[in-house]
């Protein structure tokens, strides 16, 4: 494919996930005013962090009053998790030249890499899958922005924005990417602790306990995976 | 506290994380930590959506019927399993949560 045909397949590929990130975009620009960020410094979030789960966890911490260092030990806590999408893309931008890899890594959330690597794991030979990731990014990063403005200017006309319960439209873009990839025993393990985990770990401090999870999670899967390749390896 | 070093720390450090990888082009992993790569979607996206559903506010368990974050949570997870479709999970999900939210009285209207 054509790099203009990658890219807006990408941009394509990405418009569900438009439609979860939307209300989320725009609660964040709604309350972050009401947190203590001047306007500009809330666009400058979007614009400079955009992520959307560290930028509402940040807001809801400011407003409770909390310290800098803390608000900064838990971005970084709920933000390791793009380390690990990091680790899972990398072959597959290693080729491509800093500012590429820059430009992709900045804008690498958890919907981008969501359809990225859907796409990477496509056995065709395109050369040109760089630019549908770019298209993707694009897509989400316009979306993020024009939610959080929408927020900013309409926000404060709805009242009790955040009562409406928004954020659930993330909970349902992520089931929506997580139960079609649920094919066979050690992903449905992988998940069921790592909910587990998450559940047990909940009150750890600065969303500890996210990581715990995560890494529980990915562990089962992979005992489960080499225990049922071992019989095939037996007879080879 | 200065807001804008809020703003710039986080960057920062969002930043340094989602790079840490991609600016290593030479590292290649071993096999084992590929295949734990496999798993990476799932764990992380389940930890953060099973809380989501069964603690909303993040600090108290609501295991009720009248929580509409756990109740369409268990649709929006069977309409993704029937469908396999994005848009109909993310669309469907959002219209039963607030149907559910409308019907219980739990919206601010």
């Amino acid at each position: 494919m054509t790099r203009v045909q990658e890219f807006s397949q990408g941009v394509r590929d990405m418009l569900p996930m438009l439609l979860g990130a939307m209300p989320f975009g725009i609660i964040y620009g709604s309350l972050a005013v009401a947190a203590g960020l001047s306007p500009w410094q809330t666009l400058a979030m979007s614009v400079f962090v955009f992520a959307g789960s560290a930028q509402f966890i940040a807001i809801s911490l400011l407003s409770s009053g909390v310290g800098l260092t803390v608000l900064l030990l838990t971005t970084f806590v709920v933000n390791l998790r793009h380390a690990l999408y990091s680790a899972s893309l990398q072959p597959f931008v290693r080729h491509l030249p800093a500012r590429w890899r820059m430009g992709l890594a900045f804008w690498l959330t958890d919907e981008a890499f969501a359809v990225v690597q859907h796409r990477y794991a496509l056995a065709d030979q395109s050369l040109n899958k760089h630019w549908y990731f770019l298209g993707a990014a694009l897509a989400m990063y316009s979306n993020w922005l024009l939610c959080t403005v929408i927020g900013l200017v309409f926000g404060q006309s709805v009242p009790n924005l955040a009562e409406w319960g928004l954020d659930f439209a993330m909970l349902a873009t992520f089931i929506g990417i997580v139960v079609p990839m649920l094919r066979n025993c050690p992903q449905v393990a992988a998940a069921l602790v790592a909910a587990a985990v998450a559940l047990a770990c909940y009150d750890f401090p600065y969303k500890l306990g996210l990581m715990a999870a995560a890494f529980s999670g990915i562990l089962v899967g992979v005992v489960l995976e080499r225990r049922s390749d071992l019989p095939e390896e037996e007879l080879a | 506290m200065d807001n804008w070093l809020l703003v710039f720390g986080m960057a920062v450090i969002t930043f340094s994380i989602r790079y840490s990888l991609f600016a290593l082009p030479n590292l290649s992993f071993p096999p084992l930590v590929r295949q734990g790569l496999h798993y990476v979607p799932t764990a992380v996206l389940t930890a953060i959506v099973v809380p989501g559903m069964l603690l909303p506010d993040g600090q108290n368990w609501q295991l009720a019927l009248n929580n509409a974050y756990l109740v369409a949570g268990l649709v929006t997870i069977a309409i993704a399993a029937f469908t396999r479709h994005l848009l109909a999970t993310i669309g469907g999900g959002l219209l039963v949560f607030f149907l559910l939210r409308w019907a219980m009285g739990q919206l601010p209207i």
